[in-house]
């Protein structure tokens, strides 16, 4: 399947793009997911337990599966207000 | 409009206007604002960016849960985007309500739920380098 991926503030800085588009297998969960992303940008530390992650603009943590055509959102600390 | 992103000055009178009636026998106010200073160095400005679609849906949400604590309170919440001086606004939380205690009460949730989960970042521009706000140090 496969998942859009989006990211934001230092998290699309270490990246270097804003999004991107991650081939999964079936059952891939988003921790699945976070962990590909750090082998394909070795700065990015998704895993660390500040960033909060989104499918589809709702909040989920890492065992939440993934689906074809959903939108994964990778969000940093926030700091809005 | 009763939640707004906007790249404009934020206009505190037109989010008043949102909330008020003559139903509404009290509204309180919140209104953030760019501070000069933050750990011990002079901040130019301070930047904006959101997942936009996820940050209105948040903000209906806490407007959502404050009808239901609250019944009647109406809330509104204009949030900048982009570049904002010190001194400027960054966000404006209205809630009107029959009677004060509901006003404060709703005003101050949705500004903390707002703190708390509203998928905004802002980062401080300094004369010599900028940071992440929330990304330590």
């Amino acid at each position: 399947m496969r998942v859009r991926i989006l990211y934001f503030a230092v998290l699309r800085e270490r990246a270097g793009v804003a999004e991107e588009t991650l081939d999964l297998p079936p059952e891939a969960t988003v921790a699945d997911a976070l962990e590909l992303l750090g082998g394909r940008h070795p700065t990015l530390n998704a895993l660390d337990a500040s960033v909060r992650c989104a499918v589809d603009r709702a909040f989920v943590d890492a065992s939440h599966p993934l689906a074809d055509g959903v939108e994964l959102a990778l969000l940093p600390p926030m700091s809005g207000g | 409009m009763r939640l707004r992103l906007t790249l404009e000055p934020l206009n505190v009178a037109d989010v008043l206007a949102t909330v008020t009636g003559p139903d509404a026998g009290a509204v309180d106010l919140f209104i953030g604002s760019v501070r000069d200073a933050a750990r011990g160095r002079r901040v130019l400005r301070l930047e904006y960016e959101a997942y936009e679609p996820m940050a209105l849906e948040q903000f209906a949400l806490y407007a959502s849960e404050a009808g239901e604590r609250w019944p009647g309170v109406r809330v509104a919440i204009h949030h900048r985007l982009g570049a904002c001086a010190a001194g400027e606004p960054t966000v404006v939380v209205a809630a009107g309500a029959a009677h004060r205690a509901q006003a404060f009460a709703a005003c101050r949730h949705v500004v903390e739920r707002l703190k708390a989960d509203a998928p905004i970042w802002k980062r401080e521009i300094y004369d010599d380098g900028s940071h992440w706000v929330g990304q330590g140090s």
